[in-house]
């Protein structure tokens, strides 16, 4: 069996000892499984695990692959996909009850092109009801643990793939972001997780929560691992008519450039009031450390960035109410036993299926649709979100990337916020206005508050990934952030 | 008091694409159940809808033939409500932005009338499902087969006032449809359904009255029908102070009434919001005017052509024009007879009565236009005479396969117009009526042409028929004339 040390490695580590034949990916991914096994039960960050003969199955084509020559960069890496991207055969659950006996017929093209390179999956992992919330609190499949502090959250919604990334329990994990969901559970559980361009990775298989804002990418422990992946993730894909149909460059390729001359702005509205001093001091090393790298540093203004929450928690709901309206116990899902009639159905299913936030959120978004209230909230809003883009392209103007935290804070206390909605919703102050925007930002690790992670976020204009990865993967050639891995006292 | 009826119609109309509208499932008609429904069209979770290029091209092409602005930006949106057999909870169709901009139609109502009606606009939507509620023991069956079938719904302004002009307007729409191929026009399969919007006004007044929405009506007749009694309904209810309350209504047909169904009170909020999972659709004019150029020779340019190129009446021009499959016939059998006229006069008379009477279509007809028009041809160079001709095409009917000719020579109908033959029958009826001979020769001079038909008469039944009636008048004439004398 493989060593802890060795299974603690980054992707792109993992993928050198296969080709070099130092392990088998059949040797790989029985260890994983083994490590799954006996640390998950602790985390709970997966909520199915694949059975272990279809993962061996995979593996062995995969080892077959790389004996004939004929892999990927991909071809034997275990990952594990958040539990929204539809696996056809494997339960899909979306966090809920609502799903709890889905069964895809289908693959999303994102678990699609990850298998077709080669990668073994070794699951689905847990996250807040559709995808609704920002600390996997949400979840009907339970709390997922931080694995870097057991009391506190892994952020959400994509928690379960965060803290499985973190922990070691794969060296990669895909992720959706909506309002932050890729990037504030990557700096809460110390790693790398990339929000792509909206349309850059296809939408196809991949459950909606609010379609004009949901966005695949990857989450792994390096920049240079989140390149690997991005090139097999994204691409235009003819089944989702908002994917953009634009080449894809090497993001491996132009890691490696230097930062010289490198433009940064800082957004002042980013650096205000209620930013934890631990992160603010650990932004402060950071840019140092860009400095050192040749980089030029600018304050800037995205001034409508105060309009971010209130716009996203109108157009995200609406959206949801609309995309969750196909739950009604009739052709799938959940369905309340013996309903009385048609509206008994509906009412039953749907009180049953869903839990309390993803309820909240359909109420407010009907609300903000209805009849008299259309023109005041939803068009309102779609205005509030023009402003925000033009922020972000005038600020594009100026420099190349924006810097800020990812998160005001460092993970909070399991539980802190569940009792204020609106708390937690500020928790995605800083990443908010991104998904507004469509432009791709990406968090990395870059320093700790006490035993807890604190993410650095870097914004960049639309499609411009590889220069956001660049710029990751320079930092972390020169910090240790992303090497670090939790103690597991288990 | 003179009351007038304001009327609107939304048309839905079935395009005819091979896969649905945002699926790449087929939309024949008739399937078992459920099988031709894929994931899309079960608003399984993660899917994605794309949209089908053709039912774009379909409804452009009709926007084209109503004289409509074409969008070159249009929106899709949803509209949401919840039923078992809308699968999504949201119907995407087209609301602020649909694709068919203003447009109008001249419908033809008979020799003298014309009719201006303005279309407001198309918009492109998708289908819902069916629910069926026999055979399935106190439970509902939901069969999805239909479900994301691509629908233009085609709204006009509220300028038609009787139920024939509502019915005018229909059938022009079903003309369009049908001629451009962008739909069958199937109304007993749905492929075309009404709903008519009725209100009534005293004659003279501008403002509209309180409407009502009848729905979901699905034949020419039952739309008349329908009309009329609505119409008569918000009368009399007016005239007994009563009040017209706006609602929608289903149309009885077994019952020939309206019935109310839900008051505007009780009507869904429909949220709609521009749909995030399609993106706008945008034409460039190189497109339209691709499509332009793809259309056929549509209802209204026929029917001028029939006019001014064939000499047809206008009313004989826009019944012809009606069907594609009629003009096309027509002109068919105008084709092999030479003789518009004629060929209009058998078309809108003998065919459509034997049509009507057993109830065929036309592209059923037991007689093919080569036959009538050769059969006219028999007509127009004397072989056989108009009664005959009567006796031709009542065979052709009963027994196809055969040829006008091939029955003119078994039947023996060849005309007679050897005057020597003509002339030996009129010798022949003379001399057996020499009574009524010698009553024509006492009679006045006017009463002389009347007594002269029973000669003719008695000659062509001699003849059985085959004498020329021009030819019997004339040898007649002079026989008579000479016994004068």
């Amino acid at each position: 069996m493989l060593e802890s040390s060795v299974l603690e490695s980054s992707l792109t580590e993992l993928a050198q000892g296969l080709q070099t034949r130092q392990f088998t990916s059949v040797e790989l991914t029985q260890a994983l499984l083994a490590r799954i096994d006996k640390l998950n039960p602790h985390l709970n960050a997966f909520i199915s695990v694949s059975d272990q003969e279809s993962a061996l199955a995979q593996a062995a084509a995969a080892d077959q692959r790389l004996a004939q020559g004929q892999a990927t960069p991909l071809t034997g890496l275990p990952l594990a996909h958040k539990d929204i991207f539809c696996t056809q055969g494997m339960r899909t659950s979306c966090g809920s009850k609502m799903l709890e006996n889905f069964v895809p017929p289908y693959n999303a093209t994102v678990v699609e092109r990850l298998a077709a390179a080669g990668m073994v999956n070794l699951g689905k992992t847990n996250l807040d009801e559709f995808a609704m919330g920002s600390s996997n609190e949400n979840s009907y499949y339970g709390t997922v643990k931080n694995p870097w502090d057991l009391q506190a959250v892994p952020g959400g919604s994509s928690g379960g793939s965060a803290a499985a990334v973190a922990a070691s329990l794969v060296p990669a994990a895909t992720g959706t972001d909506t309002g932050g969901s890729i990037r504030q559970p990557a700096a809460f559980c110390g790693i790398t997780g990339l929000k792509p361009t909206y349309g850059r990775v296809s939408r196809w298989g991949m459950v909606a929560y609010a379609s004009s804002l949901d966005q695949g990418g990857p989450m792994a422990h390096s920049a240079q691992d989140c390149a690997v992946l991005l090139n097999a993730m994204a691409g235009f894909d003819p089944k989702d008519s908002t994917c953009v149909q634009r080449a894809v460059p090497d993001y491996c390729a132009t890691l490696a450039a230097n930062l010289d001359g490198l433009k940064i702005g800082l957004p002042k509205e980013y650096f205000g009031e209620g930013l934890h001093a631990d992160v603010a001091a650990a932004l402060e090393e950071a840019i140092k450390v860009y400095e050192s790298l040749g980089a030029s540093i600018c304050e800037v203004s995205l001034p409508h960035t105060h309009l971010a929450i209130p716009a996203y928690y109108v157009i995200a709901p609406a959206e949801a109410s609309s995309n969750l309206s196909r739950y009604d116990g009739v052709r799938f899902g959940h369905r309340c036993q013996d309903p009385q009639d048609l509206e008994d159905l509906y009412k039953r299913s749907r009180q049953e299926g869903f839990g309390a936030e993803v309820k909240r959120r359909i109420l407010i978004g009907t609300y903000a649709l209805s009849e008299g209230f259309y023109d005041a909230y939803y068009r309102k809003a779609q205005q509030i979100r023009r402003l925000i883009q033009q922020d972000f392209l005038n600020a594009f103007n100026e420099v190349d990337v924006l810097m800020g935290p990812t998160a005001p804070t460092p993970a909070f206390d399991l539980g802190a916020n569940t009792q204020d909605p609106v708390q937690m919703y500020l928790e995605d102050v800083y990443t908010i206005a991104i998904n507004l925007a469509g432009v791709p930002a990406l968090s990395l690790p870059a320093g700790r508050s006490g035993t807890r992670p604190i993410g650095l976020q870097v914004i960049g204009n639309h499609f411009e990934e590889a220069r956001l990865l660049n710029v990751a993967h320079q930092f972390q050639q020169v910090t240790t952030w992303h090497q670090a891995r939790p103690q597991l006292a288990f | 008091m003179q009351w007038e009826a304001v009327i609107g119609l939304e048309v839905h109309v079935q395009l005819a694409t091979q896969s649905k509208i945002f699926s790449g499932a087929s939309t024949a008609f008739g399937a078992e159940a459920n099988t031709q429904a894929c994931a899309i069209d079960l608003g399984l979770p993660g899917v994605l809808p794309v949209v089908n290029e053709q039912a774009v091209a379909m409804a452009v092409k009709f926007g084209l033939a109503v004289n409509s602005k074409i969008s070159t930006r249009s929106v899709f949106e949803r509209k949401n409500y919840f039923y078992p057999d809308l699968p999504k909870g949201y119907q995407t169709s087209q609301m602020a932005e649909p694709i068919v901009g203003p447009g109008w139609l001249d419908l033809t109502l008979d020799e003298q009338t014309t009719k201006h009606v303005r279309i407001h606009h198309a918009h492109l939507e998708e289908d819902a499902g069916k629910s069926l509620h026999e055979d399935f023991h106190g439970m509902t069956g939901i069969d999805l087969n239909r479900a994301g079938t691509p629908l233009l719904e085609i709204v006009s302004e509220p300028d038609m006032h009787s139920a024939k002009e509502a019915v005018a307007y229909l059938k022009a729409i079903h003309a369009i449809v049908t001629y451009l191929g962008i739909s069958d026009g199937n109304m007993a399969e749905g492929s075309m359904r009404c709903d008519a919007n009725v209100s009534v006004r005293p004659k003279g007044q501008t403002t509209l009255g309180t409407r009502c929405e009848i729905k979901n009506v699905n034949s020419f007749r039952f739309v008349e029908k329908a009309i009329n009694y609505e119409i008569q309904r918000q009368i009399e209810l007016i005239e007994e102070g009563g009040r017209v309350i706006q609602q929608t209504r289903l149309y009885d047909a077994d019952l020939d009434e309206t019935r109310a169904m839900r008051s505007k009170e009780e009507a869904n909020d429909y949220r709609y919001f521009p749909c995030p999972d399609l993106l706008p659709v945008v034409l460039d004019e190189a497109y339209i005017q691709h499509l332009q150029a793809q259309l056929p020779e549509l209802p209204s340019q026929k029917q001028t052509r029939f006019i001014e190129m064939l000499g047809l009446s206008a009313y004989d021009a826009s019944v012809l024009s009606a069907s594609r499959a009629l003009a096309d016939y027509f002109e068919q059998v105008y084709q092999v007879c030479q003789d518009a006229k004629a060929a209009a006069n058998w078309v809108m008379g003998e065919l459509s009565a034997r049509l009507n009477r057993d109830g065929l279509e036309i592209q059923d007809s037991p007689v093919s236009s080569t036959q009538l028009g050769q059969l006219i041809q028999r007509i127009l160079d004397n072989t056989i005479n108009g009664k005959a001709a009567k006796q031709v095409f009542a065979t052709l009917w009963a027994q196809e396969g055969q040829s006008a000719d091939e029955i003119i020579a078994a039947q023996g109908l060849k005309q007679v117009t050897d005057t020597g033959a003509i002339e030996a029958i009129i010798d022949e009826v003379l001399a057996k009526n020499t009574a009524q001979v010698e009553q024509y020769k006492a009679a006045e001079v006017d009463k002389r042409g009347k007594m002269m038909g029973f000669f003719v008469g008695q000659v062509m039944k001699a003849s059985k028929g085959t004498a020329n009636p021009q030819a019997v008048n004339q040898l007649l004439a002079d026989k008579l004339a000479a016994l004068l004398d």
